[in-house]
């Protein structure tokens, strides 16, 4: 296992055994992203039928608050105790602690949306199955791009006293346009006639972004976190 | 890790070195020779900048001015394989306190790709005296138990420079021996050790050199007497705007070539 590989690995070893053992960031995220999906199904679901279109958006909504808590918790654990420190004095390269991060944060992020997805599903009568492998792609990427930002932005913050309140008020703005294309892609997957062409449209941008975003992350982690 | 040749080094030098965080001056034209087989401590109020000094040392921190160089390398120049060579035990103990013991070790053991960590983890945790502690989670330890741990945890890899803020918080009297009989085998194993400490009492007598760090300027204490009545004494003067500076540290009983501070 070469250097990069194996120092991103220990990472997310060591998130999740701490994730199994307090579980703290997943039901918070959990339950705040069900929270999201049942409140919004109160008020746009009239007499068993949803508001036409109201499904992806909440889909992606749900995924972005939920995604932002979790982004907010991502380096809370190297705060603590000041363990960032010790990360950072490891001789490794140290984008390769952000990807083991980002992994973390995406496994986190995968089950919340196992959820929501189902969730979403069954309460707005979406059918997000029928092209499951389309909307497979489409969260994926759309987290991945998300995510991406996320954990870099969480790592720029993590020294900062107003992080809780920065955090969204940087990832917002950046990521917009994953959101966008996350919801456009999950629309189209949702119309009474699915517009495949269109998802794949958003398939393939979003993929550029996650590109962009990721090769951006990668390149600033290590000046970012050098004081 | 294997490293390089290059990465191994006899002294640390930080020339004129100045740090700066927005308008505040946390260090202004520091200078000081860290040797092999050396414990430096610095002393020094709340404040004067010891914490950025190991920072800089450490290589986490950049100086807004002048250069820190570990043998003739600069931390930039020298790159990942220095960090190899550095443990920091800080005040905070950089420790995850939801993994056990061994665990924490073997975290570590891993990201400095030691050889043999199953081996160095169980000899980390005899040498704390957590042996029959190894699988409980650190968060049910007490200060000197997760003291004594974060301690191994920065000598793991047996670092050529060791960098101590404050290690003596939390220990009682037994550990605080022990601490100093292992800072005494280090400086014996010619590392370059820097210790960032207000308890004058548990170092008296263990310094090769002592400076104090005041509103970010260094200066070298006096070489007779105690330990305490020599740090007054700087601080007396200090406050009467006339620091002591001594660049020559070969009298008293700080050995020769101990380097300088100014």
């Amino acid at each position: 296992m070469s250097g990069f590989v194996r120092v991103a690995w220990l990472v997310v070893r060591k998130d999740l055994r701490v994730e199994s053992r307090n579980k703290e960031m997943l039901l918070t995220t959990l339950f705040f992203a069900v929270s999201c999906v049942l409140v919004f199904s109160f008020g746009f679901v009239r007499g068993g039928q949803a508001v036409e279109g109201a499904a992806a958006g909440i889909l992606w909504i749900a995924i972005a608050f939920s995604g932002t808590l979790a982004l907010g918790r991502a380096f809370e654990r190297e705060r603590y105790h000041d363990a960032l420190r010790g990360l950072l004095l490891a001789p490794v390269d140290r984008p390769a602690i952000y990807v083991g991060k980002l992994i973390g944060i995406l496994l986190l992020l995968a089950v919340v949306e196992a959820v929501v997805v189902v969730m979403v599903a069954f309460l707005f009568q979406a059918p997000l199955f029928q092209h499951g492998w389309w909307l497979l792609a489409l969260l994926s990427l759309g987290t991945l791009g998300f995510a991406s930002v996320g954990t870099l932005f969480s790592a720029m913050l993590v020294r900062t006293r107003s992080r809780a309140v920065l955090l969204p008020v940087l990832l917002y703005p950046v990521t917009i346009p994953v959101l966008i294309m996350g919801v456009s892609g999950t629309a189209a997957l949702l119309q009474p006639e699915p517009d495949l062409a269109l998802a794949r449209l958003w398939v393939s941008l979003l993929c550029s972004f996650d590109m962009v975003f990721l090769t951006l992350a990668l390149w600033t982690f290590e000046p970012v976190m050098t004081e | 890790m294997p490293l390089p040749d290059s990465a191994e080094f006899e002294q640390v030098t930080v020339s004129d070195v100045s740090r700066v965080y927005g308008r505040r001056r946390a260090l202004a034209h520091v200078s000081l020779t860290c040797s092999a087989g050396q414990i430096i401590g610095v002393l020094g109020p709340n404040g004067a900048g010891k914490s950025t000094l190991l920072g800089l040392l450490s290589t986490l921190t950049e100086p807004s001015r002048g250069q820190v160089r570990y043998g003739d390398r600069t931390a930039r120049e020298a790159g990942a394989a220095l960090r190899a060579q550095v443990g920091f035990l800080s005040h905070d103990l950089q420790l995850y306190p939801e993994l056990s013991a061994r665990e924490n070790l073997e975290f570590f053991a891993g990201l400095y790709g030691l050889d043999r960590p199953a081996e160095r983890v169980v000899e980390a945790l005899s040498s704390a005296g957590l042996a029959d502690r190894a699988d409980d989670v650190v968060e049910g330890f007490s200060r000197g138990m997760r003291q004594r741990l974060a301690l191994e945890r920065a000598l793991l890899h047996s670092p050529r420079l060791v960098l101590f803020d404050e290690p003596f918080t939390g220990l009682d009297e037994a550990a605080c021996e022990a601490l100093v009989t292992r800072l005494r085998a280090l400086r014996a194993a010619r590392r370059i050790i820097v210790l960032a400490t207000h308890d004058l009492d548990a170092v008296d007598g263990l310094l090769d050199r002592a400076v104090l760090l005041r509103k970010g300027r260094l200066s070298e204490l006096e070489s007779q007497g105690s330990l305490r009545e020599r740090y007054r004494a700087a601080l007396t003067a200090g406050a009467r705007g006339r620091l002591v500076e001594a660049p020559d540290t070969a009298k008293g009983r700080f050995p020769a070539g101990a380097g300088e501070a100014r």
